[in-house]
């Protein structure tokens, strides 16, 4: 399988396929429903967000929590579909990657293509299995979110396929 | 004989299958998908059915939640009417949600308000059903529900004259417009009849039938093989990769309805579908 290392560039996503499975090493950022309503009525209002989108790979988790000695707990991709609405604003703000699972609507698929970005599905519901790809977890912002809290992760090989570039 | 039983154990018993159905896969479907594991010719949906597979060993051994959705805790009790309960029996409901939750280090899922949206950090309340029947025992079923699977769910009223291959074509079409968003392969819970919110709850109820039963009634039975069959040529696959093996399972409940209605209620489940009982 094909490894790929974070951060992406346009040159990377340049040598991806659509429909190609890969192996994803790097660090991404988290944020799911909460997070992107944040994010969308920030960026509206003229405001700064708590972190840089420029070049980011963001996967769409709520993890459970880490039990002891253990990185993360449970952490597979939730529906992107509901992150659509506030999808094009945050690509016109740099983000360049994104990792969930379902598919996205035409504007998003539209708008993955202008700015040269990457929507990657990984395998919902096997989260278990994709915390052992999981090597770091740090909340960087929201912590008041709880399970919704921006993450920045390390991950390590971890499987998904390339859905639309 | 009317027999007392005390809400502690109550308590006990829904926090053990709280944390039982989010830590092991139902052994059903776990043979299923190796079955569908041998039988897939697809290599991307083999892939996806292995690291489904290798995931429910992983829970399990580490007790680990199967998916980081676990759910809102949904609770049928069956409380016998010869039973006397020392306590409060939904607060030990209630205890037992949030000590399963705390200790198997499952996520808080749950908001204070649907428009507010804060976090209670307790994934409490849980929804509680009650029914009274005859006899000294509480049965206790619980399901948590992940809600990649419930927002796309879907209920129609139809009319008494409709054909029943339009509710057919109805089920079908919810499955293909939900594509790879409910976690497939899914299972599929119907309800059928008696007024909107009855065909809804037997929907839900439907995902606990074991998937080597059917319905009782003969009819009703060749509607769940149709309906499965035309699923799986939708050729959604294992985490929509494609191939044949979509959905495991449709379980149809019914209920004597009006003479001017015909209630159809789907309630997806996901390949994580987590659904347990015990008589207490």
């Amino acid at each position: 399988m094909k490894k790929i290392s974070l951060p992406l560039t346009k040159d990377i996503i340049k040598t991806l396929k659509q429909g190609e499975q890969v192996l994803l090493s790097g660090p991404v950022l988290t944020a799911r429903d909460a997070a992107h309503k944040r994010f969308f009525d920030a960026i509206k209002s003229g405001k700064k967000i708590p972190v840089s989108l420029k070049g980011e790979t963001i996967y769409y988790v709520g993890p459970t929590p880490a039990k002891e000695g253990e990185v993360i707990g449970s952490c597979g991709p939730t529906t992107s579909s509901r992150m659509d609405a506030f999808t094009p604003l945050l690509l016109k703000q740099g983000l360049i990657g994104m990792i969930g699972k379902g598919e996205r609507s035409k504007e998003v698929n539209r708008a993955i293509k202008k700015y040269g970005a990457v929507y990657f599905i990984t395998i919902g519901g096997a989260g278990a299995y994709l915390s052992e790809k999981v090597k770091s977890a740090k909340v960087v912002a929201y912590k008041d979110l709880g399970p919704e809290a921006i993450y920045r992760l390390e991950i390590k090989d971890f499987p998904a396929i390339t859905e639309v570039l | 004989m009317t027999k007392i039983i005390d809400s502690g154990l109550i308590k006990d018993a829904v926090k053990d299958l709280f944390i039982k159905v989010n830590t092991c896969l139902r052994p059903d479907i776990l043979s299923w998908l190796k079955l569908a594991r041998k039988n897939e010719t697809l290599k991307k949906s083999r892939y996806a059915l292995d690291v489904i597979i290798k995931n429910a060993f992983i829970a399990k051994k580490k007790m680990l939640a199967i998916c980081q959705d676990t759910g809102m805790a949904v609770v049928y009790l069956k409380v016998g009417q010869s039973v006397l309960v020392r306590g409060d029996l939904k607060k030990a409901v209630s205890k037992g949600v949030a000590l399963a939750y705390k200790q198997g280090y499952f996520r808080n899922s749950i908001v204070n308000d649907p428009l507010i949206r804060k976090n209670t950090n307790s994934n409490l309340p849980p929804i509680i059903y009650t029914d009274i029947v005859p006899g000294n025992k509480i049965n206790i079923k619980v399901v948590a529900k992940g809600f990649g699977c419930e927002n796309v769910s879907k209920t129609r009223m139809f009319k008494p004259g409709d054909p029943a291959s339009s509710i057919e074509e109805f089920i079908v079409n919810t499955a293909k417009e939900a594509g790879s968003r409910p976690c497939p392969p899914i299972y599929i819970g119907i309800g059928m009849g008696g007024t909107l919110d009855k065909a809804v709850s037997l929907s839900k109820e439907a995902i606990f039938r074991p998937l080597n039963k059917h319905n009782r009634d003969k009819h009703i039975a060749e509607l769940e093989k149709s309906i499965l069959k035309k699923v799986n040529k939708l050729k959604i696959g294992p985490i929509g990769a494609g191939g044949n093996s979509t959905a495991f399972g449709v379980s149809i409940l019914t209920y004597p309805t009006h003479i001017a209605g015909l209630p159809v209620a789907i309630n997806i489940s996901c390949h994580a579908t987590r659904t347990a009982e015990i008589t207490v």
